[in-house]
Formats: C-alpha cells, sequence, structure tokens
C-alpha cells in the first residue's frame, strides 16, 4: 500500500481548478493515502453552502472553445466536482479545512460553509497535519 | 477462491479517475480472494488499474478489451 499522505493547497475557485483538486484528491484516496485540503480565498469561497453548486467559471485560458469542451463532458455525465469529493471522502482517509485567515478575508462562519468542510484552521495547524506529506497548490 | 464474479462495477462512460474511485469503493464490501469486474471506456483506465492495483495489492487475473469497451478482472487481496 502506497500510503504517503497528499496535501492539497486548493487556492482556486473556478470549476475547472476544483475539478482538477477533487480528481487529485480521490484518486489519491483510491489509493489508500490520506489527503488534507486546505481551503484559501477563491477555493474556500466555493465551497460556501449557497454556492458550492453555482457555475464558478473556468480559468481566462479556456477561452470559448475550452468551454464548449467542459460543458460537452459535463452534459455526458461527468460528475461535478463536489460530487467526485464527496466520493473521496466517502473512501475515507480525506479531510478538508478551511483556511482561517481566508475566512476573515471573506467574512464567514463555518456555518456558511458546506458539510463537505470539516473545520478550520490556520497554516500551522495545516503544516503540522500535512508532515512531509507531497503537496500540492491548486 | 471461487471463480464466479461476486461484484460487478460499471464505469462506461465515466471519465477519469471514476473508474478507480468506483472501485475503489466497491471493493470494500468484497471478501478476499473473490473477484471483482470493472467495465471501463476511459483510456486511461489499463494504466490506471495497473497502477492502483500493484498499490494495492489486488490483482488483475483477467483483461480484454471488445469496441473500446475495457474489462478488468480483479482478485481482491
Amino acid at each position: 500500500m502506497d500510503d504517503k499522505p497528499l496535501a492539497i493547497v486548493l487556492f482556486s475557485g473556478t470549476d475547472d481548478k476544483l475539478n482538477v483538486a477533487a480528481v487529485m484528491a480521490s484518486g489519491a484516496a483510491a489509493l489508500g493515502r490520506p489527503v488534507h485540503i486546505f481551503l484559501q480565498y477563491w477555493g474556500l469561497d466555493a465551497f460556501r453552502a449557497d454556492r458550492i453548486k453555482n457555475d464558478h467559471g473556468l480559468v481566462a485560458e479556456a477561452g470559448a472553445e475550452g468551454k464548449a469542451a467542459v460543458d460537452a463532458l459535463r452534459a455526458e455525465g461527468q460528475a461535478p466536482w463536489y460530487e467526485t469529493l464527496a466520493m473521496a471522502k466517502e473512501l475515507g482517509g480525506v479531510e478538508i479545512q478551511a483556511c482561517s485567515l481566508s475566512m476573515d478575508i471573506l467574512r464567514i462562519t463555518e456555518e456558511d460553509l458546506d458539510p463537505l468542510v470539516d473545520g478550520t484552521e490556520g497554516v500551522t495547524a495545516f503544516y503540522l497535519a500535512a508532515g512531509d506529506a507531497q503537496m500540492l497548490f491548486i | 477462491m471461487s471463480d464466479t464474479i461476486h461484484t460487478s462495477v460499471d464505469a462506461k462512460g465515466l471519465s477519469c479517475p471514476m473508474p478507480i474511485v468506483k472501485t475503489a469503493q466497491a471493493v470494500k464490501a468484497v471478501p478476499a480472494g473473490e473477484l471483482i469486474e470493472v467495465l471501463a471506456t476511459d483510456p486511461g483506465s489499463v494504466k490506471d488499474f495497473a497502477a492502483w492495483t500493484r498499490s494495492t495489492g489486488n490483482t488483475i487475473v483477467e483483461q480484454t478489451e471488445d469496441d473500446g469497451v475495457f474489462r478488468f478482472v480483479i482478485k481482491r487481496a
């Protein structure tokens, strides 16, 4: 069993980057690797309970052609990123934490967040939890 | 070990990493030594299932392709 933990700093809040984070997290979870996701700024904003299912757009380089390709994949039944993350959490070992600084910046509390988010932590707690995990910044 | 399929996972039409995620979910309910059948159309699934089984200790005992549909029979470790 390859059980090296994965830590993802999820800063971005567009649907393509959120989906990439969900794919990386669920792939690691399927291998039995612990996954720790730290939500910052726009990544955190996307996890607001009242907005999580919204269209969060794509990065600028996607353009119209990229948007059409992503829309087509969705129309074929590709699971949205939050469902992929929910499946990853069902596999076990996946923890999602909100960055407390970002909570202050966005002026939100834990009650505003989707239940996918397990809690709030500062950067020190994140580093301690991540340990010597492989780290991704998305 | 019995040679009948204990659990079947239909992951046809699902993009990466869903075939692996659904299989990882399904094997939890499969006793050791039993067989899981997976159907997938994701072209990455051949390398992904090879890597996943190597890492998790499960074994691919049969692998075929028919008209773009990959079929894996995996023995639960």
